[in-house]
């Protein structure tokens, strides 16, 4: 009995070490890796603060971004009014919170739609493929045949300028990249032998498509949505830029710029905070989403 | 090699009769009775009528289509309401403004974007790298719209060295094309770095290494040609952007391009010429990428040969 029990509380001290052992998981060796660059840490830094800026504006700036103040217009930058104000006396700062909201959103939803339009059309695409497989990506193909800011301003006019409509034109416009990203990665993974293992072990396409190969795709989606989120923002506020998003007064930070390009001579400030903080934003998500892509990256060590 | 060339040809015009025909159907579909949109509210019953049949819109929708095709295809856009003259005409005088900002764009900065890429590459992690890292993930993020005004601020206000808008001399093209290029060379300066990092650490350029060749040579000869592939891919893909951010740098600096046209177009409701706009911006998307592919072709061997054979 002895002889026989002996090496099996062997072999479970032994599977037990090697539990604790066992190298770091593939997210958690991206976090680190993440992590460990100073850049990206900074970046998501800075992009918590702005978002929690643009979040509690209300508590940070006193002003209202629609009120007029004549007595005050025209200030260049102060401790009242640390952006300064425009012509008929709005706060800057106050516009600038405010309208991260309506950039933040148009950045956010329109991904977020276009994600959960592409997404499954890229794995029907990639793992059914036949007929169908033809139809999702000519479809595709057709919609990448019209430049992204042209159809989207073509559509916003027939539409009408919304923030409703501005997010529909972005995400319609995006869905193509994200379903082609898709359906590569999952051409390449389906034939792998854990997803025969499944499908042999009886596992439906449903299932093989949503836990077994989903899984696969996220680490390169992670990457094209962030990177997509600071295209999205930037092509929202292209659109109010050419007048075509939210109508004024309501403060965005394309249209900011649009109204502050006349007083550029005199009046700097009134285009030049806007202009900042969006590039500010923009640039922090491509940090972020670069360090990402190096960190999911294995040729790439930390 | 010309069979490949061929197959994306007969690809490229099916594509462009596709895309007409989904501009036709929705400019139909949204629009309702387009020769109400066109006089307006106030007009009487007789002119809307007289409207729909000089421009055939009494036939019906099918025969209309069409003679929409025909008209296409003999390079009739149809009329302007705003100007009263053919969309065609309009499109032709402006066609030039865009197309040097364009073209200038994107020869500058892949030209300047390919340096920058493999002097960052050769020079890895050096201060000129991370130097040129910084500057390129800037440059590569602050939006079109926002350089614009910044270059402006710059170079037009403050230092009084260029027209702020309008056409006339070679100067009132600096600030536009810059304004263009500079996101193009940051994105091609990332793009060349990282393809010519992997390349030089390939085993084929270590080989021409220890053959003895000098520097110069492994990188022009061995190393360059490689790492063009994923450029030019790129240079293809980022045709679709340089369009949309042609019409904000005409808009910007007063250009009267296209896309200047277009935005006209849309808050005068210019149906007709919107329908022209669209349309040729989607051709020029196809025949650009089109383009793309026959250098990719030249460039790229593998292509060559698979498809020869």
């Amino acid at each position: 009995m002895n002889k026989v029990r002996d090496p099996m509380i062997h072999r479970q001290t032994k599977s037990k070490r090697s539990a604790s052992d066992r190298p770091p998981g593939l997210y958690a060796l991206v976090i680190m890796k993440f992590v460990s660059s100073r850049v990206a840490l900074a970046s998501s830094f800075c992009l918590i603060l702005i978002l929690l800026a643009v979040l509690f504006a209300p508590q940070i700036t006193p002003y209202d971004p629609l009120q007029r103040n004549t007595p005050e217009r025209n200030q260049p930058p102060s401790w009242l009014h640390p952006f300064g104000t425009d012509r008929i006396g709005r706060d800057i700062m106050s516009r600038v919170l405010y309208g991260g909201r309506l950039s933040l959103r148009v950045g956010f939803f329109s991904v977020a739609l276009a994600v959960v339009i592409g997404v499954p059309l890229g794995l029907i695409a990639g793992y059914v493929g036949g007929w169908l497989d033809n139809i999702i990506m000519r479809v595709m193909d057709v919609i990448l045949a019209f430049p992204p800011l042209i159809l989207a301003i073509w559509l916003v006019s027939l539409l009408g300028a919304s923030i409703n409509n501005v997010i529909f034109a972005i995400a319609l416009s995006s869905i193509p990249g994200y379903a082609r990203l898709i359906r590569g990665i999952v051409l390449s993974i389906r034939e792998m032998e854990y997803v025969m293992a499944a499908r042999s072990m009886g596992a439906g396409s449903l299932r093989i498509m949503f836990f077994h190969i989903l899984p696969g795709v996220l680490g390169p989606l992670i990457v094209v949505t962030t990177l997509g989120v600071s295209g999205a923002i930037v092509f929202g506020a292209s659109l109010s830029f050419l007048g075509l998003g939210v109508p004024p007064p309501t403060p965005e930070w394309g249209a900011m710029l649009t109204d502050g390009r006349s007083y550029l001579r005199t009046q700097w400030w009134v285009a030049v905070f806007p202009g900042m903080t969006i590039t500010l934003v923009v640039l922090v998500l491509n940090i972020i989403g670069d360090a990402l892509r190096d960190a999911l990256d294995p040729n790439v060590r930390a | 090699m010309s069979q490949y060339i061929l197959r994306r040809v007969l690809i490229a015009f099916p594509l462009i009769l596709v895309v007409v025909t989904i501009v036709f159907v929705v400019m139909r579909a949204s629009l309702g009775d387009p020769a109400k949109v066109m006089v307006g509210d106030r007009a009487g019953p007789e002119l809307v009528e007289k409207i729909r049949r000089d421009l055939g819109l009494d036939l019906p929708v099918f025969e209309q289509y069409l003679i929409f095709l025909r008209n296409l295809s003999q390079g009739d856009l149809g009329r302007s309401v705003k100007f009263r003259e053919p969309i065609t005409e309009r499109i032709a005088k402006s066609i030039p403004f865009t197309a040097t900002l364009a073209f200038l764009s994107v020869a500058i900065g892949t030209a300047l974007g390919l340096t920058i890429g493999i002097i960052t590459a050769v020079y890895q992690r050096s201060w000129i790298d991370r130097l040129g890292i910084v500057t390129s993930v800037f440059f590569y993020s602050i939006p079109t719209f926002a350089l614009g005004l910044l270059l402006i601020l710059i170079f037009s206000i403050a230092l009084r060295l260029l027209p702020v808008q309008g056409v006339g001399t070679w100067k009132h093209f600096v600030l536009p094309v810059a304004n263009l290029a500079v996101g193009q060379s940051a994105l091609i300066a990332r793009l060349t770095r990282a393809s010519m990092i992997e390349v030089l650490s390939a085993d084929y350029v270590r080989t021409a290494r220890a053959k003895g060749l000098n520097q110069r040579r492994v990188l022009i000869r061995h190393a360059l040609q490689n790492t063009l592939i994923p450029v030019i891919t790129m240079v293809g893909l980022s045709i679709s952007f340089l369009l949309g951010g042609a019409i904000i740098t005409e808009i910007i600096f007063g250009l009267p391009g296209v896309g200047s046209l277009f935005i006209n177009a849309i808050s005068n409701r210019d149906y007709p010429m919107i329908q022209g706009v669209v349309i040729l911006g989607a051709t020029a998307l196809i025949f650009g990428n089109l383009i793309v592919d026959v250098i990719y072709a030249l460039v790229d061997p593998r292509i060559r040969y698979e498809q020869g054979s």
